[in-house]
C-alpha cells in the first residue's frame, strides 16, 4: 500500500478526483483513518506533531478547551450531556460550543480537552464508523467502535505530550446486550468501561460528586437527563471553565439519548423545560437536591 | 529472440470489448429508474449478502453488473473517494458527476492498459436531488465512457431487450409500486436466458431506493422482506408501509443487516468463492 500511495496521491494539494480514485482503488481494508493516513498523513489530527518541533514546554498560545461532559445509563439506554463553554486560559472562547455529537445511529461522543483537535477527531470518528458500515455492509459492535476511538486517541499521543490532549467520553446503546454503556479514555488512549455514570473535563470532579448522590439505577430517560443537568449545574458552580445554563441567552446544555430506537438529540424546548425546573428548585435550595444521610 | 505477431490497435480494442461485452451480457440485469419520490434500483440477485446495489454516500447509490470481485473493488474505491471528499470538504461537496468521472477515468485506463485484463463491469451511479429535476443517473460502461440517462437505464444481461420493454411500459414519474412492478415485468419478460417470460419472486430480487423524503441525510434504503412482497403484489397501503421507518433512525442501514450478516459471516466466503468460480467457468446461470 505504501508504494502505491506515493505514486498516486495528490499530496499537499486538494484532492484531485482521479489521483484520489487511483489511491482509493489501490487501497484495501475497512478503516477510513488508515486509508487517509496512506493517502496523505497530513490530513489526520495527531500526525502534525512533527511540525510542532520537539518542544515539550508550554505552548506559545492557549487553544480553546472544552470542559465538562457527563453520561449516565438508565434501564434501556444512556444519556450524555455537555455544557456549552470553551475557555482559552481565563477567557471564555465560546459560550455556545457543541461538545456532544452523534457518532452513528446508536452512539454519541462527548469531548473535553483541546476543542479544535477534538472536533476534528469526532468528525474523523463519524466517517470511520460510516465508512466501515458501507465497506463491510454491517456495523461494528459497540466494543469495536469504542476500540476504534481508543486507536484514534493513541494516534494523538505526540500532540498530547505537547499539552494538546483530547479526552472523549463515548456512550451508546449496545444492540447485542440491549443496554446503554459508557466508555472513558485517558490522553494516551487507555480505555475503561464505566458503570452507571461518568464525567470528563475540568468540572468532572464536581459533576461526578453530584452524580454519586443523585444517581438512581431506575431512572427513565427524563430522570437521567435531569440528573445530568443537575450535575452540570454543580460543575459550573465550582469550576470557572464550565458554563451553567444561560437563561438570558437561552443557551442550554446539549443532551443526547441513545436507546434501542437509536440516538436522538433532545429538542431545545424539552431541555429548556428541564433546565427551568432545575433552576427554579435551585432558587429555593442553591446547593441542589438533598440526598438522605443514611 | 522470438518475434510477436503484429496486432492492430483496432483489433486489440475490439477483441477486448467483445470479451467484456460477452461476459457482462451473461450476468443478471439491473434496472435503475426514477419514481416520483426518488430513484429505484432493481437487480436480479439471489444472494442476500453479495450486493449488486449499494450505498456510496448520502444521496448517491451504486449499481453494477459483471464480475462480482471486480465491481466490488470499484464500489469500495467509490466509497473511499466519496468519504475522503466529504471529510476534506463538506458532505454536500460529494457529487455523482465527480464520482462518475473518476470511475470513467479509472475504467478507461484499466480497459486500455496493455497487459492487464479489462474489467468485466458496468456501473450506474445515481444521485437523488432535492427536487425531481435534479436527479442524476449516469451509466459507466467497461471502456470508461459516461452516459447520462433520464428516466431509466438498464445494465447487464439482456440489457437491450429490457430497455426495449421499458421503453413501451415506462411512464414518467410513476409511484414506487408502479415503478417497481414495471421494472420487474421488464426483467421477467426479457432477462431470461432464452428470452421466455419468467416469474421473478422477491427472493430473486435485490431492491433499494434513494428516497428523497427520508429524514436522515443518508437517503439510501433497501426494501426487504414483507415490504417488498407487498409492493410487488400491489397490496393496498404497501407504499406507506415501505416508508414507515422514515421518521425513525436508520434501522435498515445498521440494525437489521448487523444481525443478519453476523450469522452469515462464514457463508459470505463460500458465496464469494461461488461467485468467482461462476465467472471463471464462463457458464453462468445468469445469477450474478
Amino acid at each position: 500500500m505504501g508504494t502505491q500511495s506515493t505514486g498516486w496521491s495528490g499530496r499537499g494539494g486538494a484532492a484531485g478526483d482521479y489521483g484520489l480514485m487511483r489511491a482509493a482503488f489501490a487501497g484495501a481494508g475497512t478503516s477510513f483513518t488508515e486509508f487517509l493516513a496512506d493517502y496523505n498523513p497530513e490530513y489526520l489530527p495527531g500526525r502534525r506533531a512533527a511540525s510542532l518541533g520537539a518542544s515539550t514546554g508550554t505552548l506559545p498560545f492557549d487553544p480553546p478547551h472544552g470542559t465538562t461532559i457527563v453520561a449516565l445509563t438508565f434501564p434501556g439506554g444512556v444519556v450524555m450531556a455537555g455544557d456549552r463553554r470553551a475557555t482559552a486560559g481565563n477567557v471564555i472562547a465560546s459560550r455556545e460550543i457543541q461538545k456532544v455529537f452523534p457518532a452513528d445511529d446508536y452512539s454519541c461522543v462527548g469531548i473535553a480537552g483541546v476543542a479544535g483537535l477534538a472536533v476534528e477527531m469526532v468528525r474523523l470518528f463519524q466517517v470511520e464508523l460510516e465508512h466501515y458500515e458501507k465497506i463491510e455492509g454491517t456495523t461494528l459492535s459497540l466494543d469495536g467502535k469504542a476500540n476504534r476511538l481508543a486507536t484514534m486517541i493513541r494516534g494523538n499521543l505526540g500532540l498530547a505530550m505537547q499539552g494538546l490532549a483530547v479526552v472523549p467520553l463515548y456512550a451508546g446503546y449496545d444492540l447485542e446486550s440491549s443496554e446503554g454503556r459508557i466508555f472513558s479514555y485517558d490522553p494516551v488512549g487507555g480505555q475503561y468501561e464505566e458503570h452507571g455514570f461518568h464525567s470528563v473535563g475540568s468540572g468532572s470532579v464536581y459533576a461526578r460528586g453530584a452524580l454519586k448522590k443523585i444517581y438512581r439505577a431506575d431512572f427513565d430517560a427524563t430522570g437521567a437527563a435531569t440528573a445530568a443537568i443537575q450535575a452540570l449545574y454543580d460543575a459550573a458552580d465550582d469550576d470557572s471553565a464550565t458554563g451553567g445554563p444561560d437563561l438570558t441567552r437561552r443557551i442550554f446544555p446539549i443532551i443526547g439519548v441513545a436507546t434501542e430506537d437509536g440516538y436522538r438529540r433532545l429538542a431545545e424546548a424539552e431541555i429548556a423545560e428541564l433546565v427551568q425546573e432545575v433552576v427554579d428548585a435551585r432558587l429555593r435550595r442553591p446547593d441542589g437536591p438533598n440526598a438522605p444521610l443514611r | 529472440m522470438s518475434t510477436s505477431f503484429y496486432v492492430s490497435p483496432e483489433q486489440l480494442m475490439k477483441d477486448r470489448a467483445d470479451f467484456v461485452r460477452k461476459n457482462i451480457a451473461r450476468t443478471g440485469s439491473v434496472v435503475v429508474l426514477n419514481y416520483d419520490g426518488g430513484i429505484l434500483f432493481v437487480a436480479e440477485n439471489r444472494s442476500r449478502v453479495l450486493h449488486k446495489v449499494s450505498e456510496i454516500y448520502d444521496r448517491i447509490g451504486f449499481a453494477a453488473a459483471g464480475k462480482y470481485n471486480e465491481f466490488e473493488n470499484l464500489r469500495q474505491a467509490g466509497v473511499r473517494l466519496a468519504d475522503t471528499r466529504g471529510y476534506l470538504y463538506d458532505r454536500r461537496d460529494v457529487s455523482a458527476l465527480g464520482l462518475a468521472n473518476a470511475y470513467a477515468q479509472l475504467l478507461g485506463s484499466i480497459f486500455s492498459e496493455a497487459g492487464g485484463k479489462p474489467y468485466e463491469a458496468e456501473l450506474v451511479i445515481a444521485e437523488v436531488g432535492e427536487r425531481a429535476e435534479q436527479d442524476q443517473i449516469y451509466r459507466i460502461p467497461y471502456d470508461g465512457s459516461v452516459v447520462d440517462h433520464r428516466g431509466f437505464v438498464v445494465i447487464g444481461g439482456a440489457a437491450d431487450a429490457v430497455t426495449a420493454a421499458l421503453e413501451s411500459t415506462y411512464t414518467e414519474g410513476p409511484s414506487l409500486g408502479v415503478a417497481l412492478r414495471t421494472a420487474v415485468a421488464a426483467l421477467a419478460q426479457s432477462g431470461g436466458n432464452g428470452g421466455e417470460n419468467r416469474e421473478l419472486s422477491p427472493a430473486q430480487l435485490e431492491v433499494a431506493v434513494l428516497d428523497r423524503e427520508r429524514q436522515q441525510p443518508r437517503k439510501f434504503r433497501r426494501l426487504l422482506g414483507a415490504h417488498l412482497t407487498a409492493l410487488l403484489e400491489d397490496e393496498p397501503g404497501a407504499e406507506e408501509a415501505a416508508f414507515e421507518e422514515n421518521g425513525e433512525s436508520a434501522e435498515d442501514a445498521s440494525g437489521a443487516p448487523a444481525a443478519e450478516s453476523g450469522s452469515d459471516e462464514l457463508d459470505t466466503n463460500s458465496l464469494i468463492d461461488e461467485a468467482l468460480g461462476e465467472g471463471g467457468e464462463g457458464e453462468s446461470t445468469g445469477d450474478n
